[in-house]
């Protein structure tokens, strides 16, 4: 029957795309809950790495780190953590709304902004939209490790050091659940002390080797923890997201599909309908 | 009850420890440290080396680390190690053909990086051998 052919096709077709983002659905989720896992692992030493930082910043030392005094803000770097691919809704747009934003408020104060990039997306969006890009890395795959991220972080830490920035924030998705994923702008230098009344009277570590040596390396670690557990999470984030983004695809899909399917049906109704009363009507005039 | 201090272990990709113990034996950048509750705010380097705490009950646990640092408070003991294992997953072998393969690296000196290298390496693999060594002690005794 020549009826709806084109319609069929279209069924079809749509069913296959379907088929697509259901399996795109089904190896996010599974990635999502490796990423998640990741997530937590990380956290305890994220965490407690801060707290040191924390306490540290309110040491009454006689050494005082650059890192933890704030300068005049000339100039800032930002460290955004994008994701390689696409297909995962408003996720990355969202976060370069929010970096832009704050890239902005910078700007109208005169302050000049260095990028620094992670995630292929990022790339390609601050390639059209323009800025001052110092650093970039993509392609980090699933499975990288904080060793990956070690020379794209250096890069903004020296540009700190030799006075070329005054200020270094992250810029990343936070994982809040699996629907929500919040763009967040994170401060990382000049660091801020915690505030805690315990730690007020005047005390300091003891240091060993020396001050200068043992802060150097714990903090530049502690950037480096900071940024790559900003990763792993933009990385959850990323999964969370395509999921989501795959299931309402594949629902929708589902629909458009129910829909064709009901003007296939009235019209393979009509055409039989019409057969059977140009026959009847045939059969009454002879 | 002896005193006990709060101690966590944490590396970058997990949490290792975390519990009250009454001492802990690290591998400082000065030389070893026992570290007991109350101790004076304390912060140091690691070398690679095992890390040996004393629990509750007397029994030991040993942890080996390949370098880090560890801040110490009185209620509080945090070790941050770049990667942290379980002292049984330590493998004398492999820990054997590193210490073997860098001992080689060293004789032959082919540059200066590679010596640096493989210094490194032997470092390692010396206190990954002391971990286990510190271990069949412990089962010996």
């Amino acid at each position: 029957m020549a009826v709806g052919k084109e319609i069929r096709t279209q069924i079809s077709s749509i069913k296959s795309t379907q088929k697509i983002t259901s399996a795109m659905q089904l190896v996010a989720a599974s990635k999502m809950r490796k990423a998640q896992d990741r997530m937590e692992l990380g956290r305890p030493y994220a965490e407690r790495i801060r707290q040191v930082v924390g306490h540290l910043a309110n040491a009454t030392s006689e050494f005082r780190h650059q890192y933890l005094e704030a300068r005049d803000i000339k100039r800032v770097g930002f460290i955004i953590v994008s994701t390689d691919r696409g297909l995962c809704g408003g996720l990355n747009i969202n976060l370069f709304k929010t970096a832009l934003k704050a890239a902005k408020e910078y700007n109208d104060q005169g302050v000049e902004v260095d990028l620094c990039l992670i995630g292929a997306k990022a790339a390609s969006f601050f390639k059209s939209v323009g800025g001052n890009v110092v650093a970039a890395k993509s392609n980090l795959g699933d499975d990288f490790s904080a060793n990956d991220l070690i020379g794209t972080v250096k890069v903004m830490l020296d540009a700190f050091d030799e006075g070329t920035i005054d200020h270094l924030a992250v810029v990343y998705n936070e994982f809040v659940n699996t629907m929500t994923q919040q763009p967040t702008v994170q401060q990382l230098l000049p660091l801020k002390p915690e505030e805690n009344d315990e730690m007020s009277s005047h005390w300091d570590y003891i240091y060993e080797p020396d001050d200068a040596t043992l802060l150097e390396g714990l903090l530049t670690r502690f950037i480096e923890s900071q940024v790559y557990q900003g990763v792993v999470e933009n990385n959850a984030c990323e999964q969370a997201a395509r999921m989501i983004a795959m299931k309402s695809a594949t629902d929708n899909a589902g629909d458009m599909i129910d829909g064709l399917q009901l003007i296939y049906n009235k019209a393979r109704q009509a055409a039989i309908t019409q057969e059977l009363s140009e026959i009847v009507s045939g059969a009454a005039a002879v | 009850m002896a005193m006990t201090v709060h101690c966590d272990i944490v590396s970058a990709e997990e949490k290792i420890f975390s519990g009250l113990v009454e001492m802990v034996i690290v591998a400082g950048a000065l030389g070893d440290l026992g570290i007991t509750p109350g101790h004076t705010p304390l912060l140091t380097e690691l070398k690679p080396g095992p890390i040996r705490l004393i629990l509750q009950n007397g029994e030991e646990e040993i942890f080996y680390a390949s370098g880090g640092f560890v801040e110490v408070q009185p209620h509080l003991v945090s070790v941050l190690s770049d990667t942290a294992l379980r002292a049984d997953d330590v493998n004398e072998a492999a820990a054997l053909e590193a210490k073997k393969l860098a001992e080689q690296a060293m004789s032959e000196q082919n540059s200066e990086i590679d010596h640096a290298m493989a210094s490194i390496q032997l470092a390692e693999a010396v206190a990954q051998l002391r971990t286990l060594n510190s271990i069949r002690k412990k089962m010996g005794k």
